[in-house]
């Protein structure tokens, strides 16, 4: 397929001292076919202006492997070859000159097992940086099996959490306390409790939420307890709320994880800020605690949100994955915050599905084997409301939580009757669904149906009957599905 | 009170055809159709009774309107569920459950506190139906 040749300098004059070019140094080889144990990532690359693209290919390549600005006689020490980058394929961005997307193969050898810490200091370390490009993106990551294989994944899983739980066939629903900030633990408690007894299955701390002047994190903790074992026995139903242990040390997270455990709380939360080492041991104390990990992905726009530069938002709920959180917040399409309906899409199969194909549609680059690792929940959070039931369920599927903060403490009668709007539009959609209705296109009459007998829906679809968020979207796949020529 | 548990406990109880409805919905995905009871309904009583084996070869959701009646003339007066299993790779679970009777009178949890050092509270839900001897729990309410 790639007409290219190698034009790799080998032998003795490989190592002569001074500059070489990345392209003629071996980090750029047409011809190489990725073994299955590669390590394969997907960059944008945008050269500055002048430099050409495949140097520019070659030049990412090679500094996020074994290169350095000179040749260095200590290659000949290591098996050189096999430890470079080799970038094999550079195509021109569709509708986006100057742009490039390169693939690059890594040898499994060139990273830890099981760390997403030195798997990053590598893919996207010195080399976002690198003054010849304008800009880099990592699109997309192909991680072999082997690899997959060394992670322990998340803690519980899909399966195990609904398991636990004992909620099956229904997105779980959630809502985040609101105001988030400045509750006293008495006041915060009481938001929890109205809102599990009026019908959700969790509320959730904010990111931000963690032991301030307002309110200490054992005030919080207690408090939630008190409030989520009043609604289990009010309901009969298993109740949880995510108890954020995000904290300045490490010590300080086990400290607040360790009484959330002792306390009885089934889930803990933690904020992606917190880093890629503290996730993984957080999960892996999650693992060891039988308890649910919820992963909030805080500070993830600064990087993942304009297309030119940064990481997308796909490569880090794969690595969020590996790292073994079991929640992720994963867009709303419909709400307030980022999340085009395709590339959205695309982040839900690769929390959910054991297998992933290509679908460059979707901002899927590769097939991806999960060699059965666990199933990621997805969140989604953000300026959803009960009016948009049939929409979510459509767009999102049922494996999901769907956290309606404002849109359950917002209601006109209180939040137990917004809880309970929630709940009722939700159980309303699915019953219909399975019948086999057009719930897409019924969704309005069917939500208007189920407010017959449910004052609080009804109040619900009155009060944000026309909010929605219809802005244009920052990341969009750069592939739109054309039909095929028929014959 | 009204337990929540379930796929559709918030809406009205619903009727045989639209119990039979979500039947089809799980026998038209492959999965199992398993009819359970129980008088103790702890939300931490995850082993409800099975009225016989789950129905992994039943196509038809009529023959399980039929065990359900059945079950239900014996056990009508307790809490009876259907769900639907999944056999399938890396799911290999329940995919579907829903409360379709319940007893007349559900009089619900108490919440028992032990209180602990540092204000910390072991809480245990305790159900009042259970207080009786299992089959006498709902009988004559």
């Amino acid at each position: 397929m790639n007409m290219q040749q190698s034009i790799t300098v080998r032998g003795k004059d490989r190592y002569k001292s001074g500059v070489m070019e990345y392209k003629r140094m071996g980090y750029w080889e047409p011809n190489y076919e990725p073994k299955d144990t590669d390590v394969i990532a997907l960059f944008r690359v945008t050269p500055q202006d002048g430099v050409d693209a495949t140097e520019a290919c070659a030049a990412v390549a090679g500094e996020s492997s074994t290169a350095t600005w000179t040749v260095v006689w200590t290659d000949r020490l290591t098996a050189a070859e096999k430890y470079r980058a080799k970038c094999y394929r550079v195509d021109p961005v569709p509708n986006s000159p100057g742009s490039y997307f390169a693939y690059i193969a890594y040898d499994l050898d060139l990273f830890e097992p099981g760390s997403i810490a030195n798997l990053t200091a590598s893919i996207i370390g010195n080399v976002f940086g690198f003054k010849p490009l304008k800009a880099l993106r990592l699109e997309d990551m192909r991680l072999p099996v082997a690899y997959v294989k060394t992670f322990q994944g998340p803690a519980t899983g899909i399966v195990v959490e609904r398991e636990r739980l004992d909620k099956f066939g229904r997105p779980l629903l959630g809502a985040t306390v609101k105001p988030k900030l400045g509750l006293s633990g008495r006041n915060y408690g009481r938001v929890v409790y109205e809102a599990l007894k009026g019908g959700l299955d969790f509320t959730k701390d904010d990111e931000n939420i963690n032991s301030q002047p307002f309110m200490h994190w054992r005030e919080r903790f207690l408090y939630c307890m008190e409030a989520v074992n009043r609604a289990q026995a009010a309901t009969g139903e298993i109740k949880g709320t995510y108890l954020n242990v995000t904290a300045a040390t490490m010590e300080d997270m086990y400290e607040r994880a360790e009484f959330a455990h002792e306390i009885g709380s089934n889930i803990v939360m933690i904020d992606l800020v917190i880093g890629y080492t503290a996730i993984q041991s957080m999960a892996k104390w999650a693992r060891k605690n039988n308890m649910i990990l919820h992963l909030h992905r805080a500070g993830h726009s600064t990087y993942t949100r304009q297309r030119s530069h940064g990481v997308s938002f796909r490569v880090i709920a794969k690595w969020m994955r590996l790292a073994g959180v079991d929640h992720i917040h994963a867009g709303t399409v419909v709400g307030k915050l980022e999340g085009d309906p395709n590339t959205t899409r695309g982040y839900y199969d690769i929390c959910r599905e054991d297998f992933n194909p290509m679908q460059l549609e979707h901002g899927v680059f590769f097939d991806q084997h999960w060699a059965s690792l666990n199933r990621l929940m997805p969140v989604a959070s953000g300026g959803i409301h009960a009016g948009q039931m049939h929409q979510l369920l459509d767009l999102l599927g049922e494996d999901v939580v769907l956290q309606f903060g404002g849109g359950t403490i917002g209601h006109p009668r209180g939040i137990q009757a917004g809880a309970t709007a929630n709940r009722v539009a939700l159980e309303a959609m699915i019953l219909a669904r399975n019948e086999g209705r057009d719930y897409v296109h019924e969704g309005p009459e069917i939500l208007a149906k189920a407010a017959l007998s449910c004052t609080p829906l009804r109040e619900a679809l009155d009060v944000w009957k026309d909010v929605t968020f219809n802005y244009e979207s920052t990341d969009a796949p750069d592939f739109i599905p054309t039909p095929s020529m028929a014959v | 009170m009204r337990i929540t548990q379930g796929c559709f406990s918030f809406l009205p109880d619903l009727t045989d055809e639209q119990i039979a409805a979500q039947v089809q919905y799980c026998l038209d995905k492959g999965w199992a159709v398993n009819i359970e009871f129980t008088d103790d309904p702890h939300p931490r009583n995850t082993y409800w009774e099975m009225w016989g084996l789950p129905m992994f070869d039943l196509r038809d959701a009529a023959g399980i309107m039929k065990e359900l009646a059945d079950c239900r003339r014996v056990y009508g007066d307790r809490y009876i569920r259907i769900s639907g299993f999944d056999s399938s790779h890396g799911w290999e679970s329940v995919r579907l459950s829903f409360i379709v009777t319940r007893p007349q009178e559900e009089p619900g949890f108490r919440l028992d506190r032990q209180e602990s050092v540092g204000r910390n509270v072991r809480y245990s839900t305790h159900s009042y139906a259970a207080t009786r001897p299992e089959g006498e729990r709902y009988a004559d309410r």
